[in-house]
């Protein structure tokens, strides 16, 4: 594990995002950055790799379509046939057009629900989870950047980083 | 300053030549009496009969034998007995008659609606950007203006068709055949709103209206450019807030006017929305097509793929939007079948299956898949493939709202309908790309010009 990390305290998401493009133009690693709402922008700006939810998400909603095609099947066609409004249910075809609202309905509930689980878990988010950032004021007006001081000069990256505007500096030392 | 290319120039005038000469050709094979349309019926015999030449003897005299039921009428006349059923397939053949003579007619009807419909679309996309303070958009605003010319001749091409109709040189609306009325008692009851005078003085308001907001929102937009302040942006917000409250008003009644009037004795409520839907997505297609056109002629350097994106965004969602309102109307008129909701549904899923469930496909199923990955949406290439589907599947929904109320069963996507198509789409492309030429291709003095050069998702 990284030894040292500095913590840079910025009051302004501009000015974090300015800062974060200068910190990787100087070859410095950013660690991760805390923030106490979404940045928009930020992941490009730090070169985070793409999310892959939207693709679970779409897997999800084909699951839901699924289960639906064949829960409608079964209940509606299979099990127990009835007549409604003199179209007897003796085929899934000529049904269809009715189970749509439901196929639609799963659809959405398979990818909204199972997507945000998926990334609950990906974000190691579960109940009774302790906070894991480092300052609270993170969770109020304050955004948070670490980077890692590595075999970096200490004294020169912190004047780097106040030049970038941030407003409080510390340095942390994991032993 | 865009120049409009020779090449261009010439593609559209040649699109229109070969338009209009289909369009003479269509009318002219049109039938104009009983006799050409019983000739015609015996020639598709002989088309029938020839592709199945390989067939025994046992079938060659059976299609003869329908050869000669077809002619039946005739016989029973020279012979004089049975007159009632002769009587009757007069009646048939009469039908089918004023069908084809309609058929040139209805194929304009549906190509001039389908372009006029576009520049409508972009018009209400236009506003809605000045309403909204949108700050991506400004970049595209003069492609939207240009495409916005085509609303007056188009229009008044519209207006003229419908004229046209109300002075009986075509049928294409039954409630305007007084005969019609006299034996039929829902229209009847209908005449207070559906007459000739009231329906073309309710098309000369909606037009007027349209064209002066279009005029004054352009002026403005072509007089901020010189302006010192932001005086014709404010303006051209609250012109845009008013234009869009007449406009969906007067969209929704001109849908009831227009095309299901051709139906008088269906009604739908959603049917002006669903109209909207359509006009709506094929406007912002068009605008993304324009747009990546120009791109690639080193035009609108501007405009990045974030543009792109977000119309693409837009083609994708307003596609669903569609199908919602698509399957909306067809899912409660299907459930419930009551006779006279479902006639419409019925006359569509009976004769024009492949155009009615095609579009679906087309205007649902393609964009969905196609256009869900978010990196596709800026690859130009995904979009324009995307976007021409796109625009056939609403030409095709145009179609399969018109067509069954004015030829039935005797559609056929021929000479007429490809020519409507040609004459009309190079007409548009002329005046679009013309009024492209009348103005600086960025709107520079816009309050979000700024915000829009740099607008990176």
């Amino acid at each position: 594990m990284a030894s040292k990390v500095i913590h840079a305290i910025y009051n302004d998401d501009d000015l974090l995002l300015q800062a974060v493009k200068q910190v990787r133009e100087a070859r410095y690693h950013i660690g991760e950055i805390y923030t106490p709402m979404p940045v928009h922008g930020l992941d490009k700006a730090m070169g985070l790799e793409p999310t892959r939810l939207a693709i679970t998400s779409f897997l999800y909603g084909v699951v839901g379509l699924t289960v639906s095609v064949v829960m409608m099947n079964f209940i509606m066609i299979e099990d127990w046939p009835q007549d409604i409004g003199g179209k007897p249910s003796f085929s899934y075809i000529e049904n269809m057009p009715a189970f749509v609202p439901i196929m639609f309905e799963l659809t959405v509930f398979f990818a909204a629900h199972l997507m945000v689980i998926t990334f609950y878990m990906r974000s190691k988010l579960w109940p009774f989870k302790q906070a894991e950032n480092p300052d609270v004021r993170t969770t109020d007006d304050m955004f948070l950047m670490e980077v890692d001081a590595a075999n970096h000069n200490v004294d020169e990256l912190t004047k780097f980083l106040y030049d970038t505007g941030a407003a409080e500096i510390k340095l942390i030392d994991n032993k | 300053m865009y120049t409009l290319s020779s090449k261009l120039k010439l593609t559209a005038i040649i699109f229109m030549i070969v338009g209009a000469i289909g369009l003479v050709i269509g009318f002219i094979q049109a039938p104009s009496n009983l006799d050409d349309v019983r000739e015609m019926m015996a020639a598709e015999e002989h088309h029938g009969e020839a592709s199945h030449s390989e067939a025994g003897e046992a079938n060659f005299a059976e299609a003869e034998h329908g050869m000669l039921l077809d002619d039946e009428p005739g016989r029973h006349a020279e012979e004089g007995h049975s007159t009632e059923a002769g009587a009757h397939d007069t009646e048939h053949l009469e039908h089918t008659l004023h069908q084809l003579q309609n058929k040139p007619w209805a194929a304009i009807y549906v190509a001039a609606f389908f372009f006029f419909m576009i520049s409508l679309g972009v018009l209400a996309f236009y506003a809605l950007q000045y309403a909204s303070q949108a700050g991506w958009s400004p970049v595209l605003f003069r492609v939207m203006e240009a495409i916005t010319a085509y609303l007056v001749p188009g229009g008044i091409i519209m207006f003229v068709l419908l004229a046209l109709s109300g002075f009986h040189l075509n049928h294409l609306f039954v409630w305007m055949d007084p005969e019609v009325v006299a034996h039929d008692e829902i229209i009847q009851n209908k005449t207070a709103y559906l007459n000739v005078p009231f329906f073309l003085i309710r098309a000369a308001i909606f037009l007027a209206g349209w064209f002066l907001f279009r005029h004054f929102l352009v002026r403005n937009s072509r007089r901020l450019d010189e302006a010192t302040d932001n005086y014709y942006f404010k303006k051209n917000f609250k012109l845009a807030a008013g234009f869009l409250v007449f406009f969906l008003i007067s969209e929704s009644i001109m849908s009831w006017d227009w095309i299901m009037s051709l139906d008088p004795h269906w009604f739908s409520t959603l049917f002006g929305w669903y109209v909207f839907s359509s006009m709506f997505v094929s406007g912002i297609t068009v605008i993304a097509l324009v747009s990546i056109y120009l791109k690639s002629r080193g035009y609108l350097t501007f405009v990045n793929n974030s543009h792109i994106h977000d119309l693409a965004k837009f083609m994708f969602g307003i596609s669903i939007f569609w199908t919602y309102l698509w399957f909306s109307q067809f899912m409660l008129i299907w459930y419930s079948n009551i006779p006279e909701e479902v006639v419409y549904f019925i006359s569509r899923i009976e004769n024009y299956g492949l155009p009615f469930f095609g579009m679906v496909v087309l205007n649902f199923v393609f964009p969905l898949l196609v256009l869900m990955n978010s990196d596709y949406k800026r690859v130009n290439w995904f979009v324009v493939m995307t976007g021409i589907v796109i625009l056939i599947g609403h030409y095709l929904d145009v179609f399969t709202m018109v067509m069954p109320a004015t030829v039935g069963e005797s559609w056929f996507i021929g000479i007429p309908e490809i020519s409507a198509v040609l004459f009309f789409g190079g007409l548009f492309t002329f005046v679009v790309f013309n009024a492209l030429t009348k103005a600086p291709l960025l709107a520079k003095r816009n309050p979000f010009i700024k915000e829009s050069e740099h607008f990176h998702y």
